[in-house]
């Protein structure tokens, strides 16, 4: 076997291999059955789940509304910090930098029991703004981090010459830095919207009553048994992500 | 004038414990065209940022029209920088990269509009208005950068090494473009560059850099004339070098001895006596070169060692009868019709006038 026919042949594996519970998913979001044997083509679910499955969509409500203002908080603070460390001159910088990616290769089990604790010793009631902060809290290292990585190929002369002909700082930052780097910002925010809607493990121990996002509301369903509607919200969600990257490659195009 | 004068008095500063200038004083006129040449690593692009207020001295003052401005901050003193490598604004077009500054100034669009497009015309730029800097070309890009810097109206244009980026023949032209932009915005121009061809021929005056210092501040014709110094001989053109002790000093000329030589006589243009040791330059094509004897007081006799056509010279290495290998460059008036041409191993005649050379350094005896 020639090895362009192997590297085929194993990137078709892989494929299968990602995609099968996907498809599979998608399948039975449309059987007419609520057992996972393929009984017949149904919209049922989806029915079903637009029409008498209130709390998944609350739930789903949680995971957007945190979703979209952690990373939004998050994105903000990732690219000022980025800009500081990266042009910023002062003491323990390296320091400072390590501290600031540590956090990515923390395990997710031990930043939510240590956010916990910190809730339950500054006596803060477990809701959607602890599972919030959290979420800021996970998220902030990647942003900050791409941000930085975008910034790398941008030369600090461009800033001088912005200072040169008469900018301030803050004109400097809002009309060069950020504009320049505005595709690894939207990157970044992307990448905190990602990481946000699907956490289980943080956000398992930071909500509280009432709080509820849907990962966590799809894992307290699953153990009463697997619903289809499950499926249903699922590929809904999968076409969501789909139209998301579709949009947001032409968007980048037009950035550049 | 719309020009400021510029001076620089006593600056200093340091990097760390490297001190990348060292009591550096500069008077620049206002209108002129002056430029700062030095090897890489001089100092001469922290000069220009000092200047423009992108760097702070350690110690001395930046005067403008002798008032001092190390106070003013890079974006409200009244020069405006073109940067070693453009610094263009990526993400806008030429169009509004020119009007950056005027942005800034609240101007209004029809105004913007008016400026900006005179500024176009005034670096031919036209018909490239909506494409953005990474689908220009290099010249493209340093007339962008040119305009931009020009729309701010400064009384003081640093330019660091704007052409060095470019190929032999665009740089020719864009510094002859560069001569010509001087002339008609009259503004002060302050010219890095670390080519001393470029220095020379655009320049009203030439500040020579070594190592953090200024070594020699003059016209270029002064510059490579009466170098002040070695540095200065050998960085600017090419010059034969000659270590000779004095014999004999009269009024204007001295009598000197040198290995590989002999005597001869040169003009006395720094104080000597005899016993005093010296080094001379003397500039390749200073020095006449024949197959027959040729008339004068510095006259030698020589065998050509090496020969490079250069098309409008030839460059010759002669081997005198002592030992002196000398540079010689010969100019062709007219090639085939020239008493005879020289070639490789030929026996040669060569001399030059006394005034020709110059006391680089002196030691006394
Ligand atoms: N920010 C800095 N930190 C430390 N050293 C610096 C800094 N800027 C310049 N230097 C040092 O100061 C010296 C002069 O630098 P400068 O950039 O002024 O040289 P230059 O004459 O412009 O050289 P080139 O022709 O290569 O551009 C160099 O040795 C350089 O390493
Ligand atoms: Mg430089």
């Amino acid at each position: 076997m020639n090895p362009g026919k192997f590297s085929r042949l194993i990137t078709f594996l892989i494929l299968i291999f990602f995609y099968i519970p996907i498809f599979v998913v998608i399948m039975f979001s449309f059987n007419a059955s609520k057992s996972p044997v393929w009984v017949g083509f149904s919209f049922m679910w989806y029915k079903e789940l637009f029409t008498s499955s209130y709390t998944i969509w609350k739930a789903f409500l949680n995971s957007i509304i945190v979703a979209i203002s952690a990373s939004f908080v998050a994105t903000v603070l990732g690219t000022l910090g980025a800009i500081g460390l990266y042009w910023g001159k002062f003491k323990g910088k390296d320091y400072i930098w390590i501290i600031s990616y540590l956090p990515l290769i923390i395990p997710d089990i031990i930043i939510g029991v240590s956010l916990l604790i910190f809730f339950v010793f500054i006596k803060m009631k477990l809701s959607l703004l602890t599972i919030f902060i959290a979420h800021v809290t996970f998220s902030l290292p990647y942003a900050l981090m791409i941000v930085f990585s975008r910034l790398q190929d941008f030369e600090y002369s461009i800033i001088e010459a912005a200072y040169d002909l008469g900018a301030t700082e803050e004109i400097a930052l809002f009309k060069v830095i950020v504009p320049i780097s505005f595709p690894g910002i939207l990157a970044a925010f992307f990448m905190s919207l990602t990481l946000s809607i699907d956490d289980f493990v943080i956000t398992f121990f930071v909500a509280g009553p009432g709080s509820t996002t849907l990962p966590l509301k799809i894992y307290s369903m699953i153990r009463f048994g697997i619903s289809p509607t499950i499926n249903a919200i699922s590929t809904l969600m999968l076409v969501g992500t789909i139209v998301m990257s579709i949009f947001m490659r032409k968007y980048l195009r037009y950035i550049f | 004038m719309l020009g400021s004068s510029v001076e620089i008095r006593n600056v200093d500063k340091f990097f760390g414990d490297f001190q990348a200038l060292d009591k550096v004083n500069l008077q620049i006129k206002r209108g002129e065209f002056f430029s700062l040449l030095g090897p890489s690593g001089c100092g001469k692009t922290t000069l220009l940022r000092i200047i423009a207020g992108l760097e702070y001295p350690d110690s001395g003052d930046v005067l403008f029209d002798g008032i001092s401005v190390v106070s003013i901050p890079a974006n409200k003193r009244e020069a405006n920088t073109i940067f070693q490598n453009y610094a263009l604004f990526p993400h806008l077009t030429v169009f509004e990269n020119i009007a950056f500054s005027l942005r800034l100034k609240k101007m209004s669009e029809n105004e913007i509009r008016e400026k900006v497009e005179k500024l176009i015309n005034l670096v031919r730029l036209e018909g490239q208005e909506n494409k953005k800097p990474i689908q220009l070309s290099g010249g493209q890009r340093q007339r962008v950068a040119i305009a931009r810097a020009l729309a701010n109206e400064p009384k003081v244009l640093l330019l660091d090494e704007p052409v060095s980026a470019l190929d032999a023949k665009l740089r020719q032209e864009l510094l002859l473009e560069l001569d010509n932009l001087h002339d008609q915005v009259g503004i002060t121009f302050i010219y890095v560059t670390h080519d001393q061809a470029e220095a020379i021929s655009v320049s009203d005056h030439v500040a020579v850099m070594n190592n953090g210092r200024i070594v020699q501040i003059g016209t270029p014709y002064e510059i490579y004339e009466s170098p002040a110094d070695r540095f200065v001989a050998t960085f600017i053109g090419e010059t034969n070098l000659m270590k000779a002790e004095v014999v004999d000093v009269n009024d204007e000329f001295i009598r000197v001895i040198a290995k590989g030589l002999g005597e001869f006589s040169c003009y006395k243009d720094k104080e000597v006596s005899k016993g005093d040791k010296i080094l001379l330059t003397l500039r390749p094509e200073k020095i006449k070169i024949s197959t027959k004897p040729l008339e004068g007081i510095n006259s030698f006799h020589g065998v050509v060692e090496e020969e490079i056509y250069m098309g409008y010279q030839t460059k010759y290495f002669v081997r005198l009868d002592e030992g002196y290998i000398l540079k010689i460059y010969k100019q062709h008036v007219n090639y085939l019709l020239d008493e005879k041409i020289i070639h490789w191993k030929d026996e040669v005649f060569v001399t030059w006038n006394p005034n020709d050379s110059f006391i680089v350094e002196v030691e006394k005896g």
